[in-house]
């Protein structure tokens, strides 16, 4: 079974966000980036299948600019076996990634997709399902657990209150939570050994797809600053202050 | 304008979450419709058509519904959204589970955590761990929107809107239900809690969790958690708040043994007032807290059980 996993480019998670000052976005000029965290986990449960006998060939795709090729090359010193870049420096939104990852679907055949559950720079939590109703495959979101089992699918999904396990078809889309594993980091031999292994570049166009989208940011702000407050010195005074000054008690 | 706001369920009850998702549909304004979709969920409907501002509610109660699998939920959705010019639902995880199967089958793009409404095309809506907040406008036709329900106060109580049974049914081969395994407790919902106190790595371990016990049974709080906490295995992971997790705004949110990452801070500084209980005199979360107390959790809530 081949394993198709979608990773993206975003600011590295430690880095602090800042506004440009026009307020057109979020200023990501000589900001570190990196693979996003969801993504890497992604990549670690496909690299887990192959090693299990489960997965045949794990196969990595990444959307945007020419500089997303380094985090397909973190994907395939972690294990997977060759990357699709589909290059575009324009803003992709999930619908159009989704479409593109659509068609990589349709190409590939995979028998399981694996993506992040969200982008931590976006914050959209969509791709993954937009990917399963356009391939019209079912869905495994938010997955702490996933087992495969001949021609079915477990998934353990982390839901408000708990957890689900639903059983699905292969092949099937499945996207990752925080717990479904901790990702490895990449070897020296393997990052090396990386290099050498294939990458092909394609665009949007050799796919048909048009990345432009009807949704336009207007404005980024920062939010409201909240201030700190006050060092109390016992659980008296505490106690006193949320009575009578902030009166939530 | 015309809505259709998805009602979010809770063993089969109306969740709270689904007045707030009304509050957001009338802060866009028009006729507003509710969907109510399981099985057995008449008596969500009932509770769903005495919410203010309901024009109609509309039940789709099958046993292809129940458990709320994505596919036949997003089927229905594609059956059932013609008319309309946006569908909402909250971001819980069903919300986020099926809204973006609708969109991209209606060839739309969906707007995600929406804490605020402009006008009727025009939100904004928190990204990079509510480290900014984007202003968006939408033209597609028809807009899917899910609600970040903290950003909007519940309508209340006292319609009669009626109930119209939709018949609707699909068929769903690919998805199955197994198992559910749900944190039983008596204590407020997480998500709609108006007090939360929670614990994190400082706890030490899952055991002395029970020291928030007390004090959350004297305030009527939710217990909550953040991720090192769930991380290191002291508590189950519904219970997390923070970017990944639950957003919380209550009116008093208790930090104890929390330092305050970026990605927790996401999930709680909106709350009104915010008290953090470290031994760490220069840990993160002091920057955003209204009261911090520098000392030995071990000893502190033991001391405020006694004295609230």
């Amino acid at each position: 079974m081949k394993v198709l996993v979608a990773v993206k480019r975003v600011i590295d998670y430690n880095v602090k966000i800042r506004v440009k000052a026009d307020q057109s976005d979020v200023d990501l000029t000589n900001v570190k980036m990196a693979m996003n965290p969801f993504c890497e986990i992604a990549i670690e449960e496909a690299v887990r299948l192959k090693e299990k006998g489960i997965a045949t060939e794990v196969v990595a795709v990444s959307i945007g600019p020419k500089a997303a090729q380094e985090q397909l090359r973190t994907a395939l010193a972690l294990g997977a076996d060759c990357a699709i870049h589909i290059e575009t420096d324009e803003r992709a939104e999930s619908l159009a990634v989704a479409k593109l990852l659509a068609k990589v679907v349709e190409e590939e055949q995979p028998g399981l997709v694996i993506l992040g559950k969200q982008a931590i720079d976006t914050d959209n939590n969509q791709t993954g399902q937009m990917l399963a109703a356009l391939t019209n495959l079912p869905q495994g979101t938010f997955a702490s657990e996933v087992v495969v089992d001949g021609d079915k699918v477990n998934v353990t999904r982390e839901i408000d209150g708990g957890l689900q396990t639903i059983a699905l078809t292969l092949p099937a889309i499945v996207t990752a939570d925080l717990r479904l594993n901790e990702p490895r980091y990449a070897k020296l031999p393997d990052i090396m050994k990386a290099k050498k292994k294939p990458l092909d570049v394609k665009t949007p166009a050799d796919y048909g797809v048009e990345i432009a989208s009807k949704v336009s940011l207007l404005k980024v702000e920062s939010p409201a600053e909240r201030k700190g407050g006050i060092k109390v010195a016992s659980v008296d005074e505490l106690i006193d202050k949320l009575k009578n000054e902030a009166k939530v008690l | 304008m015309s809505i259709l706001a998805l009602a979010d369920l809770h063993e089969g009850q109306l969740a709270g979450a689904t007045a707030r998702v009304v509050a957001a549909a009338q802060a866009i304004g028009g006729d507003i419709d509710v969907l109510v979709v399981g099985e057995g969920v008449h008596a969500a409907a009932e509770a769903a058509a005495k919410l203010d501002g309901v024009s109609k509610v509309r039940v789709a109660d099958n046993a292809v519904y129940a458990h709320q699998l994505a596919e036949p939920m997003g089927a229905l959705l594609v059956e059932l959204a013609d008319g309309y010019t946006h569908v909402l639902a909250s971001a819980s995880t069903t919300g986020k589970n099926v809204l973006p199967r609708l969109a991209a089958l209606k060839d739309v793009s969906q707007l995600s955590d929406v804490i605020a409404v402009e006008s009727a095309d025009t939100f904004k809506r928190p990204i990079y761990a509510g480290n900014a907040i984007a202003t968006v406008k939408s033209d597609e036709a028809l807009k899917v929107i899910t609600v970040r329900t903290t950003g909007f106060d519940a309508v209340s109580d006292g319609n009669s809107a009626p109930i119209e049974v939709v018949d609707t049914v699909v068929e769903n081969n690919q998805s199955s239900f197994v198992k559910e395994e749900l944190a039983k407790s008596d204590r407020p919902e997480l998500g709609g809690a108006k007090m939360v106190i929670s614990g994190g790595r400082g706890m030490g371990n899952g055991d002395n969790f029970k020291l928030l016990d007390g004090i959350a049974d004297k305030l009527g709080a939710a217990i909550g958690a953040s991720r090192a906490a769930v991380d290191a295995g002291f508590v189950p992971n519904d219970m997390q708040v923070g970017q990944t997790g639950k957003i919380v705004a209550p009116d008093l949110y208790i930090a104890v043994g929390i330092s305050g990452a970026i990605q927790h801070l996401a999930g709680m500084k909106d709350s009104k007032v915010i008290v953090a209980i470290n031994k760490d005199e220069e840990a993160p979360i002091f920057q955003v807290a209204d009261y911090g107390l520098v000392g030995d959790l071990f000893e502190i809530l033991p001391e405020l059980e006694s004295k609230l």
